[in-house]
């Protein structure tokens, strides 16, 4: 009685040992770190790892370990080495063509790193950086589009040369004609250029509205979130963070996470930032349709502007800042498209003035009568207006700036305009220091924790509770294995929750002790007592398991932030619990008290 | 060793008992219901929205110069006070007008002002419609966690048992929240993850028993179900309270040396953990049995169809 088979035996033994591995690599501590990625979405090669090597070694730096890691490059360093001066040299160097970043990296040996193994991943909290929760403005996404409609509508009719005057209100075009006869006409035309739209013909018989369908409307706001979220990672990226993360969250939130930036101010200027340009002829007469005044920014003029954009700042695919004559300038360079009607437009105009708008969104919060308002705020301003003195196409440049704008300016413009505007609406840093605060403190809690529950198990139970002890131990390591294999972040609500799962855990064996002493008591003997003792309790632990993992599962399902890291490793501690104190207590039990002639159980 | 008699036969469900227990439970719901209509949760700005601050100083805080200095800057509704230490502050304030970028900025100015040597540990700003949004999040994790827990309870055991169940988790978590209330103690989003996790725990605690009710209800033929249930609860008393010691002794080392930002979680661990085991002695069991919980209920309906397949 209460034997384990062999092979039973060594499936436990392998589990042990699986665990084992896939924490090893926690125990290493972290150094300092260059990690370096193209901007190009290729990965590097070794040939390029080491050409990094020689330009570091040959600053005088010597990487304790240089290696690839998911095609970036990275270079290890010892601690408590100063790496600020040798990345802002790379920084300037391949700013360009690669992001560098500094970071820490832990020291796993290489065979470690071989087996592609790596340790958990600290939350924000742990570690320190910057959380920021944006919302895109899907009416601003709707309407931009909306707007372009609406232009194109009206360009087709008077192509077209029916009589017509245009509208745009609340997500809906109106197409006021001049003659009721056009009205099938005007309508065959405006549904032949996008099927999809609906069109409603107006009671008074010349006129319809044309909307954007359901579908449309989703597609656009899919479009605009995406969008924003690559222009994002680029951003991100020009910033030299490693490991940053830019993720959509539910219909219209994306949510960034830097970890290790400290000074939340500049990145947040770059982030949220929706500077843009657009290219505008001057209207010399003031009088077309659909021209407008623009003010110029203070010492600029005011001028009136076409309805027509030349060229947007989403066509803009290169843009970096200099100087020229002294005066900070920003070189651009367009794509295809914009090229095209940048070439176009200069020739038809030569000679004629042409001006650069600089378009920014601010939200502000404001309170009116208790309650909170989001107020959008939009500037427009002519920043240059200059005669077009020859024909160009994709490559010029524009002045007008101050020195630090024209360089934020050149960032956003080569990481990409957003497709619509973003608002923070949740944002958290952490300092550094608390992050470190924040780990010492929990592995202290966890380790004090773990000893009290350790000795009280050995007091109470003796030898038994020594082997729910090795189980509880083992539980811990396989905690840690499955969070790092996951890869899941480790927050200080998750440290809570393995306290918690400490705590817990022992669950399991108390209530199979506690039953091997009952029948023990009623008479059974040592062998049989342990035996019904586990078999008696399977029920009820999993009947209790089962429905504290429904309350954890919810809790992730629900929960957002601290709570997902605390319910992640309550359901882990739980499933590796049942099977520590089920499988793992009864193999050791069985190995040392199973077959043998027992007179009492050390329980 | 043992921390509880070998055998205990206390009667958990006579009259008295019961009424006692079900006294308590009341008084203790009552109260916090009422305290949580009329003084309400000191909300965090996971809820409410709002900027919060942790600073470090090189030396001791002085929180009336913080308090004057920002007072200058109109900030005169901001919250200061020490957070675990005298050289930590936690400075609070409701949402503000204007732009993220620009108060934080002016923020850091105001307290750079006096003291070149201070570190901003912490910042966060959480607008009004996030905090309302978690809110909602919570509540409906709470509500939909104890309808999932009713539901495999009753597919487990039988709607008495559920109806227990519930009514001790709903206990559980109305106790704990007013706890919260009556001290004052901040309520933020870890707590909410506290009273779940406490569900879960209470939950775990009264399943047992249960369990071993169903297994008394078929071993013990001829005790009255009062009998039974009593048998039960003194039979899985002793792993009730270790259980709940080892727990609470984890929960003991959170809250000592967790950190401060950690602490209200713990508190609300220890407080649901107590509650939590008295509730599934008492409040649990005494309910089933206030509904005519019986053997009979307990029979599977598929086992009476297999006999009368047998019938000629």
């Amino acid at each position: 009685m209460n034997k384990y088979p062999a092979w039973l035996n060594i499936l436990v033994l392998v589990i042990l040992m699986a665990g084992c591995l896939l924490a090893l690599p926690n125990i290493y501590g972290s150094v300092p770190a260059i990690q370096i990625a193209g901007t190009s979405g290729e990965g590097y090669d070794s040939i390029r790892l080491e050409e990094y090597v020689r330009v570091v070694e040959g600053e005088g730096y010597t990487p304790e370990a240089a290696f690839l890691k998911d095609g970036r490059v990275v270079l290890r360093f010892d601690e408590g080495t100063n790496l600020a001066p040798i990345v802002d040299q790379l920084k300037s160097r391949y700013g360009r063509v690669a992001n560098v970043a500094q970071t820490l990296a832990p020291q796993l040996p290489a065979w470690v790193r071989d087996l592609g193994l790596s340790p958990m991943s600290l939350g924000l909290d742990l570690r320190g950086g910057v959380y920021v929760l944006l919302e895109v403005d899907m009416e601003t996404a709707i309407n931009t589009r909306l707007t372009l409609y609406e232009q194109g509508i009206d360009d087709m009719l008077r192509d077209a040369r029916i009589r017509h005057r245009v509208s745009l209100d609340n997500r809906a075009i109106t197409v006021q004609l001049g003659e009721a006869a056009d009205l099938e006409q005007a309508r065959e035309l405006v549904q032949r250029s996008d099927t999809d739209l609906l069109i409603v013909d107006g009671s008074d018989g010349r006129s319809f509205t044309v909307r954007m369908s359901e579908a449309q409307i989703k597609a656009r706001q899919d479009f605009a979130i995406e969008q924003n979220i690559t222009t994002l990672r680029n951003r991100v990226d020009q910033l030299g963070v490693a490991e940053p993360l830019v993720q959509r969250q539910g219909v219209d939130r994306i949510v960034v996470q830097l970890p290790g930036v400290q000074d939340p101010n500049e990145i947040n200027k770059i982030l949220t930032a929706t500077a843009t340009l657009e290219f505008r002829l001057v209207d010399q007469s003031g009088t077309e349709p659909g021209s407008r005044l623009y003010r110029g920014r203070p010492g600029i003029a005011d001028a009136v502007l076409k309805r027509k954009v030349i060229a947007s700042g989403d066509q803009i695919i290169d843009a970096a800042a200099g100087f020229d004559q002294g005066a900070p300038i920003v070189s651009i360079t367009l794509d295809s498209t914009g090229g095209e009607s940048m070439l176009q437009t200069t020739m038809e105009h030569l000679g004629k003035p042409m001006s650069t708008v600089f378009i920014e969104t601010r939200r502000e919060t404001i309170q009116r009568n208790g309650e909170t308002i989001n107020r959008d705020i939009k500037t427009e301003e002519i920043i240059n207006t200059a005669t077009i003195q020859g024909i160009f196409k994709n490559r010029f440049q524009i002045s007008g700036l101050g020195q630090g704008e024209a360089h934020d300016l050149a960032l956003l413009l080569r990481a990409g305009a957003l497709a619509a505007p973003v608002f923070k609406i949740d944002e958290r840093t952490i300092g550094p220091s608390l992050g470190q605060d924040n780990i010492d403190r929990g592995f202290n809690a966890i380790k004090i924790g773990f000893f009290a529950v350790v000795l009280f198990m050995v007091i109470y139970y003796k030898a038994f509770g020594l082997i729910a002890n090795v189980a509880l131990f083992s539980n811990l390591v396989f905690i840690v294995a499955m969070l790092s294999l996951l890869q899941a972040s480790l927050t200080l609500p998750g440290i809570a929750g393995i306290v918690l799962t400490v705590g817990m855990a022992v669950d399991a064996n108390v209530l199979i002790f506690e039953r091997i002493r009952e029948e023990l008591a009623n008479g059974s003997s040592p062998q049989s007592a342990i035996n019904a003792g586990y078999e008696k309790a399977l029920s009820s632990i999993a009947d209790a398991n089962i429905t504290t993992l429904i309350a954890a599962v919810v809790l992730f399902g629900v929960g957002t932030g601290p709570i997902k890291g605390f319910a992640i490793t309550l359901m882990l501690g739980i499933i590796t619990s049942m099977f520590t104190a089920i499988v793992g207590t009864r193999a050791l039990v069985n190995l040392i008290f199973g077959g043998r002639k027992l007179t009492s159980v050390p329980v | 060793m043992r921390l509880i008699k070998e055998k205990t036969s206390i009667d958990f469900l006579s009259k008295t008992r019961r009424r006692v227990g079900l006294a308590i439970s009341v008084v203790l719901v009552i109260a916090s219901l009422v305290s949580l209509s009329t003084r309400g949760l000191e909300f965090g700005i996971d809820f409410t929205g709002g900027i919060l601050l942790e600073i470090g100083y090189p030396q001791a805080a002085d929180l009336e110069l913080i308090r004057s200095d920002l007072a200058n800057e109109g900030y005169e509704n901001a919250q200061v006070q020490l957070f675990g230490a005298d050289n930590v502050v936690m400075v609070r304030l409701p949402p503000q007008e204007g732009d993220v970028d620009e108060i934080r900025e002016r923020l850091q100015q105001t307290l750079h002002a006096n003291d070149e040597g201070i570190e901003l540990r912490r910042v966060e700003f959480v607008s009004p419609q996030v905090g309302t949004e978690l809110a909602e999040q919570g509540a409906l994790a709470m509500i939909f966690a104890l309808m999932m827990i009713f539901l495999y309870v009753m597919i487990r055991f039988q709607w008495k048992f559920s109806a227990g169940a519930v009514a001790a988790l709903g206990h559980d978590a109305i106790v704990t929240v007013g706890f919260f209330s009556i001290f004052g103690f901040p309520f933020d989003l870890t707590v909410v993850a506290a009273v779940l996790a406490v569900i879960g725990y209470s939950l775990n605690d009264t399943v047992v028993v249960f369990d071993r009710i169903r297994e008394n209800f078929f071993a013990l033929r001829g005790c009255t179900a009062r009998e039974a249930m009593n048998i039960s609860i003194n039979e899985t008393l002793a792993r009730t309270i270790i259980t709940g010691l080892t727990t609470l002794l984890v929960l003991v080392a959170l809250l000592v040396f967790g950190g401060e930002s950690i602490a209200p979680f713990s508190i609300a661990l220890i407080v649901g953990i107590i509650v939590g085991t008295y509730s599934s002695t008492y409040t649990a069991g005494a309910t089933a049995l206030e509904l005519n919980v019986s053997a009979q209920d307990l029979i599977e309906p598929v086992k009476d169809k297999s006999l009368i397949d047998d019938l000629p």
